[in-house]
């Protein structure tokens, strides 16, 4: 590789911080104004995914929906060899049979997914995984804590919130449907932000034994040779888990679609929130502690 | 040479094992609901009397009878688990004919024997439950015949002195015999029973005669279940999800090894060998634990083979940089071992830290999500660090590798020392 990996990842973290909190500002205000578009999994009613053998279009759909007189609650998306039907009303057990039926009437080779949700077991598992992010990042300050020290703690903790946070400040943003398997994107990629995090937390602790006069520049200089002697390794896994969560996207079934998408959006910002935001943070906590001493004395 | 020997016979054993399994175990892999169709329900379970309360014995008992009621249908597998204090998840794979299993489990087949307590408005209302269907035998129901050859289904009582009693503060007034909410007959009683047992007619129709016994040998359930949520999978979509799914994983792990292999050479090839085998092992733990494979666990086994590369990346690299000093091979293999251990250690402890916590505090998705993770992330270390480690200085000893191309290292980047 070609690149120059001796940046001054310190002195440019200022740009990427900017960045990175007006994307966090726009992220709040488009999640207060427009919210995160539910799926059926945290609303109410149901939905209903059709693999058919032949096209169908809405056209041939929305009679039957008439006679059953449940067609002023759905919205019908005809696709490929697909289609889904979404009811804002929860579908009875009779409904269901007899949609069934008449769709099989159109295509004997239909196939059927029905979910029906009651929208309390979906807001019941968000709050279970937001909870889940909160003590695990317990979990994580503790470990930290011991085996490095609570500045990187702080630092890397920062950094994945960051990570979690910016995926669903885009979710939001470009109105991407979120549904359940979105937590458990959510929650991976803070596991994986960690990860990376560590590694080059690993480094740093690791020079830091062998550097010698701790003043600011040599705080800097500390920092930016452990980003880059680390760099290379965060680009390459970046680039496999990236390349594997791409595939995902690109040919995994339709239901692990959405999954996969915020799985490559955190991967990104998990990389970059190595390397940009925890790095450079932990500079800043690590010099106010040097400067401390020197005011005193 | 041994080692040389002891390297070819670890790769070529492990290969041989790995191919001559791997169909075997792939068949035996449980596959989750929405990988094979069926469907899934969770019911929130409430007292079927007001003001009581649903115990831990009772949702239990729901659960167990639900199971009965899923096996009586002959359904392969039903799955039924109980969730916090209230609610029950029923799992049922491959069923064609959904609606009547629905229909059949939701059935409370709640026989209850009742009388007039002064409250009715109507000559057929009896308001006064006496008897509700856990005082009856379970299994007790049977068809009979009477001297006249009328069908009735004769039932047996767990006590006969609650029986006895009832009958005998009732005699000479009706007892009303109700399946769930509906009427099935009101014979006035004749006589205080004392054996235990009684007829119910049904007006000589066999059939109904033959339905009511089976609704009562159902069982009634002790709870009220209503339904929170519900997933139904066909087939063949499950099937479709899984094709796609399974695709895009090989297609990304080929990536991923081709990958490896162009950027460490040896080392990358060991990597891939031991990927693979990773791979395998995860399944194999499936297989031994029974564990259910669902869509996002196939989501977290494939990101954790990104994971899993992420050990050997973060190895290799340190050996390039420290061959980049002009270690010879040897040491700068030993020394990036050494450093390299503990960074990965720390990484993946944290990650597994996080699946732990996702275990504890998720439910359905997420936690099969989470075990995967975890499960992946302790084979990884296994197979990742320690396998790859002992294969790669098997060939260093053995004197092979002697050249930094053959780590992918230019020698035009070697410092002198």
């Amino acid at each position: 590789m070609s690149f120059n990996k001796n940046l001054d990842y310190v002195h440019l973290s200022k740009y990427f911080y900017t960045i990175s909190i007006a994307l966090t500002i726009a992220g709040i205000i488009c999640l207060s104004i427009f919210g995160l578009n539910y799926s059926v999994d945290f609303k109410a009613g149901s939905n209903v995914d059709i693999a058919l053998s032949k096209s169908l279009t809405a056209e041939q759909i929305k009679p039957i929906l008439e006679d059953m007189g449940i067609d002023d609650a759905a919205t019908i998306s005809p696709g490929q060899d697909r289609m889904n039907i979404r009811f804002t009303k929860v579908l009875s057990e009779d409904n269901d049979a007899k949609l069934k039926a008449e769709i099989s009437k159109l295509d004997d080779k239909a196939s059927f997914e029905v979910n029906t949700v009651d929208p309390e077991m979906a807001k019941e598992l968000a709050r279970n995984a937001i909870y889940a992010v909160l003590i695990s990042c317990l979990g994580i300050i503790i470990y930290v804590s011991i085996r490095f020290e609570w500045r990187f703690a702080l630092a890397a903790i920062v950094a994945l919130l960051h990570d979690a946070f910016m995926v669903i400040a885009i979710f939001s943003i470009f109105r991407f449907e979120v549904d359940l398997t979105f937590i458990v994107a959510v929650l991976t990629i803070i596991g994986y932000s960690i990860n990376d995090t560590i590694v080059i937390f690993d480094r740093i602790r690791e020079n830091l034994r062998f550097a010698k006069q701790k003043s600011r520049q040599d705080l800097i200089k500390l920092v930016n040779e452990s980003v880059a002697q680390t760099i290379m390794r965060s680009l390459y896994t970046a680039l496999t888990v990236f390349v594997a969560a791409f595939f995902l996207f690109l040919l995994g079934g339709e239901s692990i679609r959405m999954f996969s998408l915020a799985m490559v959006i955190g991967l990104l910002f998990g990389a970059y929130s190595s390397i940009f935001i925890a790095s450079p943070l932990w500079f800043v906590l690590k010099s106010k502690q040097k400067h401390k001493p020197a005011k005193a004395s | 040479m041994k080692r040389i020997i002891a390297f070819i016979t670890v790769v070529v054993v492990s290969f041989g094992i790995m191919a001559w399994t791997t169909p075997d175990l792939l068949k035996d892999v449980r596959l989750g609901l929405d990988l094979k169709g069926g469907f899934e329900i969770l019911y929130e379970a409430s007292p079927l009397e007001g003001g009581g309360q649903v115990t831990k014995e009772s949702l239990i008992q729901t659960a167990k009878s639900l199971e009965d009621r899923a096996n009586k249908l002959g359904t392969s597998e039903p799955e039924v688990t109980t969730e916090g204090t209230n609610r029950i998840r029923l799992k049922v794979a491959g069923v064609t004919d959904e609606e009547t299993v629905r229909k059949t489990m939701k059935e409370p087949a709640s026989l209850t024997f009742r009388s007039k307590d002064g409250t009715e408005k109507n000559a057929d209302e009896y308001n006064k439950i006496e008897m509700i269907g856990t005082d009856f035998a379970a299994n007790g129901a049977k068809l009979e015949f009477t001297q006249m050859n009328e069908p009735v289904v004769s039932i047996k009582v767990k006590s006969k002195e609650k029986f006895a009693e009832v009958t005998k503060r009732l005699l000479g007034q009706p007892l009303a015999i109700y399946m769930n909410e509906e009427l099935v007959s009101d014979p006035v009683v004749q006589a205080v029973l004392t054996e235990g047992s009684a007829q119910i007619s049904v007006g000589g129709d066999l059939d109904k005669a033959k339905e009511l016994r089976d609704k009562i040998n159902l069982g009634a359930l002790p709870l009220n279940l209503t339904e929170k949520y519900s997933q139904s999978v066909g087939a063949t979509l499950g099937k479709q999800s899984l094709d796609r799914t399974i695709e895009a994983g090989l297609i990304g792990s080929l990536f991923i090894l081709l990958f490896m292999i162009g950027m460490y050479r040896i080392p990358g090839l060991i990597a891939s060998f031991t990927l693979i085998v990773h791979t395998w092992l995860l399944i194999l733990v499936f297989v031994w634990a029974d564990f259910t494979l669902t869509l996002p666990g196939i989501a977290a086994f494939i990101l954790g083979i990104g994971m899993a590369v992420d050990a050997n990346i973060i190895t290799n690299e340190r050996i390039h940089e420290e061959m980049r000093t002009g270690k010879s091979i040897m040491s700068a293999v030993k020394a990036g071992d050494k450093h390299s251990l503990r960074t990965v250690l720390d990484s993946q402890i944290t990650t597994i830290i996080v699946a732990a916590v996702m275990y504890a505090y998720g439910t359905g998705a997420v936690k099969g999500f989470a075990l995967v993770l975890i499960v992946e992330i302790v084979l990884s270390i296994a197979t990742n660090i320690y396998l790859s480690r002992f294969l790669l200085n098997l060939l260093l000893k053995a004197g092979k590798l002697l050249k930094p191309k053959y780590f992918g290292v230019k020698e035009r980047d070697i410092r002198e020392l």
